[in-house]
């Protein structure tokens, strides 16, 4: 399933949508950015509450295929600037991170 | 070792968001220079980690970075308070970073470890009130 796969499917909204044609290979939740760092791999959709600029740094480098933001949160305007540079993936739900990755796993089975 | 390429960076203490400047323009070399992007992940990882420290705890340092055939080696200076006890600050969980930083998802006494686990090679060369300088290698 694809980034753009997701945003067709209801309660998932872009807020930067750089590469909608990258596959979601798994998904991972944290909000502590270090152990995300240290954990998240490659193409897993992150789900998370953080969203300040060290977050996209994070994405960028664990190459994440998209940073999902729960409980309704959203960008700040430069942060999504930041985002639009380094071509990273934002989705926002009003869904918990829970109830995110349930969705998550009836689509990916994974 | 006629095509050592050797970057540098200098690291700003003063401003928090934008650490990570260096690892993520380091990404942007190895991968130019058609680095492996698991190798490329593990070093610029490695890399970020080493930078938030220095921005948290030692107000800034510099970062060099040397590519060779076979590894990348990083290494990360600062003239900060140094680390008293590195067998401590190696241990998972274990952290000094304040409130602050904390709320910005750091601060989990993850970021020393990390680089451990992402590097194949990490040395830790600290004295307190003159500075630390970490040395990183990870193979390619």
């Amino acid at each position: 399933m694809t980034v753009n796969d997701l945003l067709n499917v209801g309660s998932f909204s872009a807020v930067v949508l750089a590469e909608a044609d990258r596959e979601i290979e798994g998904v991972y939740i944290g909000d502590l950015l270090s152990w995300v760092m240290g954990r998240a791999k490659s193409g897993d959709a992150w789900i998370t509450i953080m969203s300040n600029v060290n977050t996209i740094a994070v994405a960028t480098l664990t190459d994440t295929s998209c940073i999902i933001l729960a409980e309704g949160v959203t960008l700040d305007e430069g942060v999504k600037e930041t985002a639009e540079a380094k071509g990273i993936n934002v989705i926002s739900t009003p869904l918990s991170s829970y109830s995110a990755a349930l969705k998550l796993y009836s689509l990916l089975k994974i | 070792m006629s095509d050592l390429l050797t970057f540098h960076f200098d690291v700003d203490g003063d401003d928090f968001t934008s650490a990570g400047q260096a690892s993520v323009q380091i990404k942007k070399h190895l991968r130019q220079l058609g680095i492996s992007p698991e190798t490329i992940r593990r070093v610029s990882i490695a890399m970020y980690e080493g930078e938030i420290n220095m921005v948290i705890h030692a107000g800034g340092g510099e970062a060099d970075v040397s590519v060779s055939e076979d590894e990348v080696i990083i290494v990360l200076t600062d003239h900060g308070p140094g680390i008293p006890n590195i067998e401590q600050a190696m241990q998972e969980g274990f952290s000094t970073a304040p409130d602050a930083i904390r709320s910005l998802g750091f601060g989990a006494g993850m970021g020393l470890p990390n680089m451990k686990r992402y590097t194949d090679y990490m040395n830790i060369e600290s004295e307190v009130g003159k500075g630390t300088t970490i040395t990183m290698k990870v193979n390619i």
